[in-house]
């Protein structure tokens, strides 16, 4: 499904290589994990995949499905199956969420031809879903993440996740800012979006959020390169030694 | 003291073009006024005022020619039920008017010459008022040459809006109109005007308001580009006042839209917002002055420009708390954003507070769309020129929601949203 080859990426503004020949192959119906100290390059690899501004791709490729997605625009990587849950998701003052939500439902059904979500059909769907986030109607009134607490913006891309159902989820870090119950939470509505269909590359800095959503693969990321490739075990090692033995033993 | 040379040839150039209508009740008042624009002269570039603007068009005898638009867009509010009240070029229109009748309100036409008249204790003096400290020439103009205008009394609840409609179809008309509004103690009104109304339009209202009284006034200036105006609101507010007042402007060569509001009873509240989109040779100036005179009274002021190509876009706005005016309750915000870097926004906000109990916050930015947040829509699957639509619409939100009427809101966003996707062609 996502096939990533020796990617090197580095930033628009200053000469300095981030992405150092990333090898990363994430079949349909898989969840990869990576995980990596700070300054790995994991977020720059979700924000080259989804096609933020101020990354160079300065070598290798990524491909989903066959087709090559560092050439597309943002818009076209989502219309092509691409969803990023963001660290940081942004807020837009002024924009009510079920105008964003359905605004960007009916653009990747008109981009891939399909026909557009009525009204009703809409609003039946997203309370449905919205329900099983614990996303409560005020919630789907208000300005796009304005006002929501971190929870309440995690849960929020987990339902424009299920909203758009993507081919490839990329979860950067949606663990953090997180207490124990809503990360439940979370994980539910990931888990629930699990499908032989779907790929999931969900990027995170602690076991814990593994403990809910079981990886079939863990990769450990260090100074722009995977260093090694694992089970689930490799995650518990991570938990309980560090990733000093780690990157010592890929020097 | 003496006018400038160059003042007074062009105050005297303009008044030489212009006839003063003769009799009834606002006589007195025209002649009043007169004098008030004979002792200030019309506006330089040299005035604190208008240094930002140029008001050389707004002067000069002769109405710069101003193409005509066409267009098959539907005029706005259209689909609301309301009373409609024409003007052609400035020239009141009784066949595409409604019949000047509604429950609670009683409507008269300047021009209709009559001896008696509650609104020769508005027509002027709020204007004459609203003189000082900073003149408005150009509405003492008006007060003196308006031709025609509505006299608007309202006793009760308006059962629906009176609307105006201005319709230009003359590429040299010269238009001076001058409409007075009373609402009495307990009623209520929108007042609702949309088009272009002429090549040049001076346009003066002045609104009392009386304890207890509410305004509305949504007001869409429509899209012909040549165009040029210059309009003035004056209102008084009485104890527990409402008044709330939103414009739309889009396209325009010059506007300059003047707000002077004086809040006289305790508990009054008058919001002022306004929404501009400009492209290209586009100039529009808001100018707005508010004083508090009495207790715990809330004004706000929200204006919001969108500006590309070169557009221009100015913001004076002054809150002048008076001595006693205590517990005012004073919010400005005026923001731009600049679609390009040819683009500029001017603004000047004032404050001038005489009483120690108050909270009055201003605030004034320029900016460019929010690259974090367009990104966000488009890797949602939006593609750029909607999503970056979505955040201008969003930009201006604050403003257009100062529309009470959401009905009305849906109208102002359905043209801003047009204006924005023929621009994306």
């Amino acid at each position: 499904m996502l096939n990533i080859t020796n990617l090197h990426v580095q930033l628009e503004e200053e000469d300095k290589q981030i992405l150092k020949g990333v090898n990363l192959t994430v079949e349909a119906g898989k969840v990869h994990a990576i995980m990596g100290p700070n300054g790995s390059g994991k977020s720059t690899l979700s924000y080259v995949l989804s096609g933020k501004d101020g990354y160079e791709v300065t070598e290798g490729s990524a491909t989903l499905d066959g087709e090559d997605i560092l050439d597309m625009e943002p818009e076209e990587r989502a219309a092509a199956g691409v969803f990023l849950a963001f660290q940081y998701p942004v807020e837009i003052p002024g924009v009510g969420n079920m105008t964003f939500l359905r605004t960007a439902v009916n653009a990747q059904r008109k981009a891939r031809g399909e026909e557009e979500m009525s009204a009703s059909e809409f609003l039946k769907v997203v309370r449905e879903k919205a329900k099983e986030l614990k996303i409560d109607a005020e919630m789907l009134k208000r300005p796009v993440n304005v006002g929501f607490s971190g929870g309440e913006k995690k849960r929020n891309e987990i339902l424009q996740m299920a909203m758009l159902e993507p081919k490839m989820c990329i979860l950067d870090e949606t663990d953090s800012g997180l207490d124990v119950d809503a990360m439940k939470l979370v994980a539910d509505g990931v888990n629930a979006l699990r499908d032989e269909g779907r790929g999931f590359l969900v990027i995170t800095h602690y076991q814990r959020l593994l403990d809910h959503i079981k990886p079939d693969v863990v990769h450990i990321m260090a100074d722009g390169r995977i260093i090694k490739t694992g089970g689930p075990e490799l995650a518990l090692e991570v938990e309980n030694n560090g990733y000093a033995d780690l990157l010592a033993e890929a020097v | 003291m003496a006018l400038p040379q160059i003042k007074q040839d062009a105050t005297d150039a303009r008044l030489a073009v212009l006839d003063m209508p003769q009799g009834g009740w606002a006589q007195a008042a025209r002649e009043d006024a007169v004098a008030r624009v004979r002792s200030m002269g019309l506006p330089s570039g040299r005035d604190e005022y208008w240094k930002y603007t140029r008001p050389d068009t707004l002067v000069q005898p002769e109405a710069p020619k101003a193409a005509l638009l066409e267009t098959d867009e539907a005029p706005i509010f259209g689909e609301v039920d309301r009373l409609k009240i024409v003007f052609i070029d400035g020239v009141f229109s009784a066949e595409e008017s409604d019949d000047l009748a509604m429950e609670h309100v009683s409507i008269d036409r300047l021009a209709d010459v009559r001896d008696i008249h509650w609104a020769k204790d508005v027509y002027g003096v709020l204007e004459a008022r609203g003189q000082s400290p900073v003149q408005r020439p150009l509405a003492a103009l008006n007060t003196a040459f308006a031709t025609d205008g509505v006299l608007i009394h309202v006793t009760g609840r308006a059962p629906k809006p009176i609307s105006l409609v201005y319709r230009h179809l003359s590429e040299t008309s010269d238009a001076i109109l001058h409409h007075v509004v009373k609402i009495e103690s307990g009623a209520e009104l929108t007042l609702l005007e949309n088009g272009p109304a002429a090549a040049r339009f001076n346009k003066c209202m002045e609104v009392e308001i009386a304890d207890g009284g509410t305004f509305h006034h949504v007001r869409a200036q429509g899209r012909d580009h040549e165009r040029r105006a210059a309009t003035a609101i004056f209102t008084r507010l009485g104890e527990e006042s409402v008044f709330k007042s939103f414009t739309l402007t889009a396209n325009g060569k010059l506007t300059r839209n003047e707000c002077v509001i004086e809040l006289t009873g305790d508990n009054a509240t008058a919001h002022v917002a306004g929404a501009c989109v400009g492209d290209g040779d586009f100039h529009h100036d808001d100018t707005v002055f508010i004083t508090h005179d009495a207790l715990n009274c809330e004004s706000r002021q929200v204006f919001k420009k969108v500006l590309r190509n070169g557009a221009t876009g100015v913001f004076q706005g002054k809150i002048l708390v008076k001595e006693g005016a205590q517990k005012t309750d004073g919010y400005q915000i005026s923001q731009s954003l600049l679609l390009d870097e040819d683009s500029q926004f001017l603004a000047k906000p004032e404050l001038e507070i005489y009483a120690d109990d108050v909270a009055c916050s201003h605030g004034s930015t320029s900016g460019a769309i929010d690259e974090e947040g367009l990104f966000y829509l488009r890797s949602r699957g939006i593609e750029e020129g909607p999503a970056t639509d979505l955040l201008t619409i969003a930009f201006l939100a604050e403003a257009v929601m100062e529309i009470e009427d959401e009905a009305l809101q849906d109208e102002i966003n359905a043209r801003v949203e047009a204006w924005l996707a023929r621009r994306r062609g």
